[in-house]
């Protein structure tokens, strides 16, 4: 059986998308900018992909901005709001310790330039406390910077809450929402979000596609100097067949929310039930607040990488925070944010659903996973002392 | 990422994580080292069984950690075993990565760690038999060190 249980690093492209993206590549050549019929075309489709995304999000097109990813979305939304910070004396920001490293970056750039930012612990459970984000929250402070959906745990934060803090305290708050689009329910306006980033291949749609919802009234200076494109805002001809891909990839995942949600959930829960039936694991993230299809565990005794192509070879798709899928010696930060021990955190495992998952699949998973994990335990020396040093009947047992 | 990953490991090396030779415990062992550190993410721990005349009869061995540290013992106990233990002692980290077919170059502290490991089970042998042991270890340098856990840095 094989088994594609990653899409939290990136889904299969849908039906829906690929159909939005063959004509773009085929009769609907023009170039949007091109005043002719052939230019008209694509700007019409354009103006129609723009208007989908901007109504998944309760936004106005005029506030939706292609990129070429949601890493660059991140680069662009956080570095404006720090110019436009600095330029109001303000050069402190807050944000949080397990972001994706397209924002920890950003912001380690920042600091060298002379911003100051506070990192919210985010306790045992992957949760910002809304208290101490708000106690965070200076006169000099210019931007907050909290993700929507934590990409290796799934922990939601309390995105509406934190949004109307920065509201009421007049600071700008962007999200880096590129897990939770297309997967829960994500209103800018409701939310009370300022700068929003996104990425199509998160939610079926091709790579190298993502956007940038910025309100109207933050003004943004160019990212990328050129033709008109995006405003004036970000120059070059449009990535138009990624464009209209993502556009119909979101309409459609918009349309079927709700059904994906409780079709996913429902797997991710077995799932979760399942491997927790493995002594000495442990699921990381909030119990409650966690997006649909991610779930993260740590197995003692056992180093992720191994798991992990033990699990590839049994036909399973996954991913792991272990130091050694990630060619350094640290675990994954999110997981030692958590206050998880690094040994515990190299022995962890991420599997991430989609609604094209199915629970024969998760059953598949939750008849694989137990039987390697027991294999490498097996193996392990780590496990054979927690054996040796035991008073616990289940391990003394084991011996 | 981790695809990129697998991509280099060699067929020699998924073949040996896929099917590790002398995986296990050996009860009656005449030599045991463990070393590396479980906050680095890998630990071996090597057993041999030693014959009257210093051959290595059987070995072998438990490891924690990735792919590659699982490949590099597995073969580093066929490479040991029915050797002298002279000649097991001449065992380097570069000759287990050419045996391998090669390792990716964030995976070559792993090598280092399965000399490290022969070498700590052949200085217990000679400390349980109270004879002098004054092979330094390659990696650190330091005489007959091997039995303790190296820094994460150490084998980077």
């Amino acid at each position: 059986m094989f088994v594609y249980a990653d899409n939290a690093a990136t889904t299969a492209v849908s039906k829906a998308a690929l159909d939005a993206m063959l004509p773009a590549l085929q009769e609907l050549y023009g170039n949007p900018s091109s005043l002719h019929q052939k230019g008209r075309e694509a700007n019409y489709a354009l103006i129609a992909a723009r208007e989908e995304i901007a109504r998944c999000l309760n936004a106005e097109s005029r506030e939706i901005y292609f990129t070429g990813g949601g890493t660059e979305a991140d680069n662009w939304a956080i570095t404006e709001a720090a110019r436009l910070g600095a330029e109001a004396g303000k050069k402190h920001i807050v944000s949080d310790t397990i972001e994706h490293h397209a924002v920890l970056h950003t912001l380690a750039r920042l600091e060298k330039q002379g911003f100051e930012v506070t990192y919210l612990p985010v306790h045992d459970n992957g949760v910002v406390r809304l208290e101490e984000l708000e106690a965070a929250i200076r006169p000099d402070t210019c931007l907050v910077t909290i993700m929507f959906s934590n990409n290796e745990i799934g922990t939601l934060q309390p995105i509406r809450e934190i949004g109307a803090a920065c509201r009421k305290k007049g600071v700008l708050f962007h999200t880096d929402a590129v897990q939770a689009v297309g997967h829960v329910p994500v209103d800018v306006e409701a939310d009370n979000i300022d700068m929003l980033s996104l990425s199509g291949h998160k939610f079926h749609a091709p790579k190298g596609v993502g956007a940038l919802y910025c309100k109207k009234s933050i003004k943004l200076k160019n990212f990328i100097e050129g033709g008109a494109q995006e405003r004036g805002r970000r120059g070059g001809t449009e990535a138009m067949p990624g464009i209209l891909a993502m556009a119909a990839a979101l309409k459609e995942s918009c349309a079927h929310l709700e059904e994906n949600m409780a079709k996913v959930s429902a797997m991710r829960d077995r799932l979760i039930e399942g491997l927790s039936k493995i002594p000495y694991s442990r699921c990381n993230g909030d119990p409650g607040c966690r997006a649909p299809g991610i779930v993260s565990f740590c197995f003692e005794g056992i180093e992720g990488e191994s798991l992990l192509l033990r699990l590839d070879l049994a036909g399973i798709c996954a991913s792991s925070g272990s130091a050694c899928t990630s060619g350094s010696l640290d675990p994954s930060h999110v997981l030692l944010a958590l206050g998880l021990p690094h040994e515990i955190a190299h022995g962890s495992l991420r599997l991430s659903l989609s609604e094209y998952n199915t629970m024969e699949e998760v059953d598949y998973i939750l008849q694989q996973v137990p039987e390697v994990v027991r294999m490498l335990r097996q193996m392990s020396p780590v496990w054979s002392h927690m054996l040796e040093n035991t008073e616990d009947p289940y391990l003394a047992m084991a011996k | 990422m981790l695809s990129f990953m697998a991509m280099e490991y060699s067929e020699k090396v998924m073949e040996h994580f896929a099917h590790p030779h002398n995986v296990g415990v050996m009860e009656d062992a005449d030599g045991v080292g463990e070393v590396g550190n479980a906050k680095c993410g890998d630990i071996m721990r090597m057993y041999l069984k030693i014959s009257e005349d210093e051959i290595i009869t059987d070995v072998k061995f438990q490891t924690f950690g990735c792919a590659s540290a699982i490949a590099t013992s597995s073969i580093a106990t066929d490479m040991i075993k029915g050797k002298p233990l002279s000649e097991a002692l001449t065992l380097t980290n570069q000759a287990v990565v050419e045996a391998l077919d090669g390792l990716p170059a964030v995976k070559v502290h792993c090598s280092v760690l399965a000399e490290q490991a022969v070498k700590a089970a052949v200085a217990d042998y000679y400390k349980r038999k109270g004879l002098p042991y004054d092979h330094p270890c390659d990696a650190c340098g330091e005489g007959g060190c091997c039995g303790h856990d190296h820094d994460c840095q150490d084998h980077d």
